[in-house]
């Protein structure tokens, strides 16, 4: 866990992934905590199936906005959309990031390309501090659905987060529905287990 | 007690806060969710909110409520000011009674809209006072005291927040204000030197407006909004507005330089503080986005109190005048004027990421009807034909060939008639969704009626206001408060609109929407109107409706047509199509498919 009092995440992920959902569980736990925060949302048009990008600034009091090379760390929730928003991390900073591809129509029509794994890890590689990929989609089926792929990257990046752990738990508990806590749960855990620090 | 606030929910707040009685609204990102955040809430505290038929109508029945006494406020998106800009100039001459706060949410950048306008120059334009907010807790704050402030002033307010405020979340003190309840009873008090804009009274009017002038400067002076912080040793400056004021702070504490800063939140600027200020510094930069409104201020000002002073900002490219600002390019523009060497890394090229990856565009859902719709409309006129469109979710379909304009809202139709006018031979066929049609495309069909334009009108009706977040509308039968109203037939309103042909189709039948495209087209004595009718599939799918979904058998011979129809389910695998786990059903890929290789999935769970 980081000892400074601020702390600049982006989150970068597909449309319908659950980036603003999980967005507003950091951001909830922060005001629990008594922290100042400040997140910035996609929303509308991009929305669509689009590549989605959040912010938070933990003991931000400034704009929402974490500026370009500023992000201690980086949590894609798609490996195509981290190296995307890969430009914010810091060179201190690290990426957490779930290697199971969502492809865009691009790809499945047959007009671009998805690259492999590597290539996308690589360029991450060199930015930052470090890179942590784990296969976050197939984690949160063996939870219990695949859905909980947010809540397996939320449990892993809540090892680096300057927010207490059962302040993040909390703050899940009041934002998922209450038949699907029990999966989300265990998707938190699985997350956690997965960083090893 | 601190909540963990959307900006709009916090300016919803501070409409409760405030005790409005009457709010309106067209949807419109960024400012959706403010009547949405009211909705749930709006009669607990006896709150009229309604979603309009279109801007300028919210205003005006904002206006009529404010009349009678009542808070009010009427919502939208920047471009949503253009529709009201009618009302809007001329409420400045007659004012207000009850306390009127015009919210038009601004977006630089243009992340979901068609321009990047400061509203900022409407309020100069009205000569009514504006609020720039720089985050959630200050939108909230100004929502207040804006009611206040126009009910001080008998002016209609201005509230401008911007996309990073309207779309940020930050904890929002809201403990302080407690919500009032709006009173119930009010009545219009007759008074025709106010209320009848006729000439002799409006030039009286006008007159009273620009008196009010020197009291609007004289209440903002003290507005809270406006603080500085001057550093004695340094002599260079920073005058920055709503958010940039919060970029330009950051900047400077990365920098650790002896600068002082102002931060505006008022149109106008306090006149004293700004004095001062410019008094202080020999060098100023002035951060705002979009236009150099308070750069145009300061220069004016300087003229009086410094005239030697050095004002950097847009007129020296330092701050650009489009798109959005961040703190990056405060701390450059502001280092360059303290002649630094910015030696914060900047950001390194990542080659790769443009290289390597694969575009990917917001794109209209699987099982979009209005995907259906155009395919249909591409096979019946041709890639010759001339397709304006509109604004909505089908102006996703870019890449299909059938949307050649798009403009504003309801122009399709109009640009339709201009283009047949102009002397185009080719077919003419224009799309225009549900919501758009009713909020604007009504009077253009009826000019196209009127004028003889031979044109095809498509309405895409999905029956929900989609692309804002599935607001609802006169055609729906319900209301922004979820309660059920009288249901408009779209389909009578082509018809007394006077249009020669009307059919409504539904898109996933397809041999039968080519069927009435063709008679569409073939409808020689004028103007046709196709409605392709069918529910927006994310809003059915959250009601609950499920189909049966698809899969590709053995009769795939790889000829890729159905791939060409670009649904998301449908993907190009090893020389054959393959349909995803996102198949919603809708069955029109298996009527494209010349093999008959796309069949229903029978022993679905």
């Amino acid at each position: 866990m980081r000892t400074s009092e601020c702390c600049d995440i982006v989150v970068a992920g597909v449309g319908g992934q659950g980036v603003i959902l999980l967005s507003k569980i950091i951001g909830k736990a922060a005001v629990k905590e008594g922290s100042p925060v400040r997140a910035a949302e996609t929303h509308g048009m991009a929305q669509r199936g689009g590549s989605v990008i959040t912010h938070i600034r933990l003991g931000c009091k400034f704009g929402p906005l974490v500026p370009v090379r500023g992000a201690d760390i980086l949590l894609g929730l798609e490996p195509a959309e981290a190296l995307r928003y890969a430009h914010y991390v810091s060179k201190g900073g690290i990426a957490l990031v779930n290697t199971n591809p969502v492809l865009p129509s691009t790809v499945t029509t047959g007009r671009a390309k998805y690259p492999p794994l590597d290539e996308i890890l690589a360029p991450l590689r060199r930015i930052c501090r470090d890179v942590k990929a784990l296969d976050a989609t197939k984690l949160a089926a063996n939870a219990g659905n695949p859905q909980a792929m947010n809540v397996v990257m939320l449990g892993a990046l809540s090892k680096y987060m300057p927010l207490r752990e059962e302040i993040v738990i909390e703050s899940l508990r009041e934002s998922v529905p209450a038949k699907f806590l029990a999966v989300n749960m265990r998707a938190f855990e699985v997350g956690k287990g997965e960083v090893e620090l | 007690m601190k909540e963990y606030l959307l900006g709009n929910a916090a300016i919803a707040r501070g409409i409760l806060e405030a005790g409005a009685g009457v709010v309106t609204s067209y949807p419109g990102t960024p400012a959706s969710e403010i009547v949405e955040s009211l909705a749930p809430v709006s009669k607990e505290y006896d709150l009229h909110i309604e979603w309009s038929v279109n801007e300028k109508v919210a205003l005006e029945v904002a206006i009529g409520a404010s009349w009678t006494g009542v808070r009010s406020a009427a919502v939208m998106k920047h471009v949503g000011l253009n529709v009201a800009a009618d009302p809007f100039m001329t409420l400045a001459y007659t004012g207000v009674k009850g306390g009127l706060v015009v919210i038009s949410s601004d977006d630089p950048f243009c992340h979901s809209s068609q321009n990047e306008q400061d509203s900022r120059r409407y309020a100069q334009f009205a000569c009514i006072p504006c609020l720039d907010p720089a985050d959630p807790q200050e939108a909230k704050d100004m929502t207040v005291y804006a009611f206040e402030l126009s009910e001080e002033l008998e002016l209609p307010v201005l509230l401008r927040p911007t996309t990073r405020v309207s779309h940020a979340r930050a904890d929002v003190n809201v403990g302080k204000g407690k919500i009032k309840k709006s009173p119930t009873s009010h009545a219009f008090v007759k008074n025709p030197a106010r209320w009848v804009a006729l000439p002799a009274h409006a030039r009286q009017r006008h007159s009273v407006l620009l008196d009010k002038q020197n009291a609007i400067k004289t209440v903002l002076k003290n507005a809270p909004w406006n603080r500085h912080l001057l550093v004695l040793k340094g002599d260079t400056g920073v005058i920055a507005s709503g958010i940039s004021g919060l970029y330009a702070e950051e900047a400077i504490e990365q920098l650790e330089s002896d600068v002082s800063t102002l931060r505006i939140g008022t149109f106008p600027p306090p006149d004293d503080l700004c004095a001062e200020f410019i008094k202080h510094v020999s060098k100023v930069l002035i951060i705002e986005e979009l236009e150099p409104v308070l750069e145009e201020y300061v220069e004016r000002a300087a003229r009086v109190h410094n005239p030697e002073l050095e004002i950097l900002g847009k007129n020296t490219g330092h701050i650009p005048r489009d798109g959005e600002l961040d703190s990056r390019i405060a701390r450059n523009a502001i280092a360059d004027m303290l002649g630094l060497t910015v030696t914060m890394e900047e950001p390194q090229s990542l080659t790769e990421a443009d290289e390597i990856l694969p575009p990917r565009p917001p794109a209209l859902c699987p099982g979009c009807s209005h995907r259906a719709a155009y395919y249909a409309m591409k096979q019946v006129f041709g890639t010759d034909a001339i397709f304006p469109s509109d604004i909505g979710c089908y102006t996703l379909a870019v890449d299909m060939g059938t949307i050649d304009t798009c403009l504003c809202m309801g122009a399709s139709i109009n640009l339709a008639s201009g283009i047949r006018f102009g002397g185009e031979d080719r077919d003419i066929c224009c799309s225009i969704g549900d919501s758009t049609f009713l909020h604007n495309g009504m009077p253009g069909l009826l000019n196209a009626v009127y004028n003889n334009a031979k044109i095809t009108v498509t309405i895409l009706d999905n029956s929900t206001t989609a692309m804002t977040g599935h607001q609802p509308h006169p055609g729906t039968g319900i209301t922004a408060t979820g309660d059920k109203t009288k249901s408009v037939s779209i389909e009578a309103i082509a018809k007394a609109l006077g249009a020669d042909f009307v059919e409504t189709v539904d898109p996933y039948d397809l041999n039968a929407t080519l069927e009435t495209f063709r008679k569409a087209k073939e409808c020689q004595e004028g103007l046709s109107v196709v409605i392709a009718k069918q529910a927006c599939i994310t809003n059915a799918r959250r009601a609950g409706v499920r189909r049966k979904p698809f899969r590709v058998n053995d009769n795939c011979i790889g000829c890729g047509e159905c791939v060409d129809f670009g649904c998301p389910a449908i993907e190009f695998h090893e020389d054959r199509a393959r349909i995803n786990a996102l198949c919603t059903g809708c069955g029109v890929c298996a009527q494209i498919c010349p093999s008959e290789a796309i069949e229903e999935v029978v022993n679905v769970k």
